[in-house]
């Protein structure tokens, strides 16, 4: 790092330029992450937060897919699981999109239902048929405190407690009991069928879910993969996760373009340092600390930029999620992938021919 | 005999043929002497460098350097060989611009695995003893062509070579700045006890040689000496 250390100080006009744009693509790489998990907790954090390791759905009919929005359970399958060995938990769930009201107010919520004193939902010992749970982003939506009233499909009902963050499909989630939420979704068009949507599981390792999915005609999979089955989670994060992809091919690239030129540029010097009797893997250990130096600053300082920014959004409406996953790890993939692509610039160095160094003209 | 060159035959594609740039060309370099070589343009004067300093492997013949045969070596132990054997002052100075003169010389200790800090007070004396001493924090934009030249000779000297090969390096410079270039040359020549060729075009340099010799069409042609056969 000899001669490399004291190219960055000599050439750091050239060397900021390239800093610059490193920076400035870490923290919109930086920017996007925290949005795509904040987007992300929106859509799933009250699935995520199930006390249950596994989602049973309906099966499916053939050729579609998995569907929080298509599902419904009924009562016998849900009586099936509970009853199928190394199942220690069946829990039916109802889930729905409706609007809640108070005075004035009126926001859109998710409904979830349970059945009173169901682990599922945080104080799910306070649920009746004539009360709701709210998540704190539904108190605040509404204005309301425990003891307060809403109305939700046309029902009053009286808050009771005011509990977590679950969010689902972008809407705050107001907990229920199944029967509340079988008259605000009446998802079978029969608000009295005994119905649901899913059935969360809590499961031992000796339990067989196969066979426990052909007995009770319905599709098991785990908490995480049921995520693919709500429907704007998917999309969303997918295009999210695209452009991300993007971001770190053209950083790559950018740096790799970079580096080439920059190779290219003191091919002549490389050719000087060859000729006096410096080994190629020397070389390139000093070029390549080179541009590992120049990525760690740039991608550090683009990650602090974009922390920053998400405290400074924390607590607003954008729903930014401030955390080491967000941040370090896509910095830990810029600071591999630019290794990687300035790697594939600089093995030039390995042809060129210290014999040049002899010529009149460099 | 420090750098022993013999029978070396060296030849270059061009076009369907080959193009003979040394022909059965044999020399011998005793430490502590110069020996120039002069020749035109084109007479194989930098070939014969460049065979010397390991930088082309012959098509034949052999070149010994303290007992050992350079051209069996691969590249990497002959990358070795130069940067501990062989000091090469180059045509034009190709200092790195990053780097003062005194880093100039500290490179060479560090391509060679050693601390620059160890290096520096060699890099000094080495700067002193071509006169640059004043001038060793200066970057090469801040040095004249002959002041760059002195450089590369202290740099070509850094690590103790028994060889110096010099390639013109009074091409750039006027007749007096040239003068004393190739006076630094030979009393380091002698007080390094390098075993030196000096490729020049330029004849007034010739009066510094222990031994002369001239290159035509690949071969040695004349010995003012009786050390140089063709």
């Amino acid at each position: 790092m000899y001669v490399a250390w004291r190219d960055l100080k000599f050439a750091r006009g050239r060397f900021a330029l390239m800093g610059a744009v490193i920076v400035l693509i870490t923290l919109l790489v930086g920017l996007l992450s925290g949005l795509t998990a904040g987007l992300g907790q929106q859509n799933i954090s009250a699935i995520t937060g199930l006390p249950a390791d596994r989602i049973t759905f309906a099966a499916p009919a053939a050729g579609q897919k998995l569907s929080y929005a298509n599902s419904t359970v009924t009562a016998e399958q849900w009586q099936q699981w509970a009853r199928t060995p190394g199942v220690t938990n069946a829990e039916p769930l109802g889930i729905s999109t409706t609007r809640a009201t108070t005075g004035t107010t009126t926001t859109a919520v998710s409904v979830f239902g349970v059945r009173s004193g169901s682990r599922l939902a945080p104080a799910g010992d306070r649920l009746d048929d004539r009360s709701v749970v709210l998540s704190t982003t539904a108190a605040d939506d509404l204005g309301l405190h425990v003891g307060g009233t809403l109305t939700l499909a046309g029902q009053p009902l009286t808050v009771t407690a005011i509990q977590g963050d679950a969010s689902y499909s972008h809407t705050p989630v107001v907990w229920t009991s199944l029967t509340t939420w079988h008259h605000t979704s009446a998802p079978t068009g029969d608000p009295d069928q005994n119905t649901a949507t899913v059935i969360a599981l809590t499961t031992t390792s000796g339990a067989d879910i196969t066979a426990g999915d052909q007995a009770a005609g319905t599709s098991t999979v785990t908490r995480g993969d049921s995520l693919s089955a709500i429907g704007s989670y998917t999309s969303e994060n997918g295009s999210l996760q695209l452009m991300r992809g993007f971001l770190f091919a053209i950083s790559a690239l950018v740096i790799g373009a970079f580096f080439t030129v920059w190779t290219i540029q003191r091919s002549g010097d490389v050719a000087v340092l060859k000729a006096l009797g410096a080994s190629t893997a020397a070389l390139l250990r000093d070029a390549l600390g080179q541009a590992a130096v120049l990525l760690t600053a740039g991608t550090l300082t683009g990650t602090a930029l974009a922390a920053a920014a998400g405290a400074l959004v924390a607590g607003t409406s954008v729903p930014f999620q401030l955390s080491p996953a967000t941040m370090l790890t896509p910095a830990a993939i810029m600071i591999a992938l630019g290794v990687l692509g300035a790697a594939l610039s600089i093995r030039r160095i390995t042809s060129v021919d210290p014999l040049t160094a002899l010529g009149s003209a460099r | 005999m420090t750098l022993t060159l013999t029978d070396v035959t060296l030849t270059y594609p061009d076009g369907d043929t080959r193009l003979t740039a040394l022909d059965h060309i044999t020399l011998d370099v005793p430490r502590g002497t110069l020996t120039a070589v002069i020749g035109p343009s084109g007479s194989g004067k930098s070939s014969l460098l460049a065979v010397a300093a390991t930088l082309i492997t012959p098509d034949s013949g052999t070149v010994t350097i303290d007992d050992t045969t350079v051209t069996e070596l691969n590249r990497a132990e002959q990358a070795t060989l130069r940067r501990r054997s062989i000091g090469i002052v180059f045509q034009q100075p190709n200092l790195l611009p990053a780097l003062t003169a005194a880093e100039q010389l500290q490179t060479m200790a560090v391509i060679d695995g050693h601390r620059p800090a160890t290096a520096r007070r060699r890099a000094l004396d080495l700067l002193d003893a071509v006169g640059m001493a004043e001038h060793a924090d200066r970057r090469p934009h801040q040095l004249s062509g002959g002041q760059r030249q002195r450089v590369n000779i202290a740099r070509a000297l850094m690590n103790d070579p028994t060889v110096l090969l010099v390639d013109e390096p009074t091409s750039a410079l006027d007749h007096e700045r040239g003068a004393i270039i190739i006076d630094l040359i030979t009393r380091l020549t002698h007080q390094q006890a390098t075993a030196t060729i000096l490729v020049t075009h330029d004849r007034t340099h010739l009066t510094a040689a222990d031994h002369i010799t001239e290159v035509h069409d690949g071969r040695l042609l004349t010995s003012e000496t009786g050390l140089i056969s063709s």
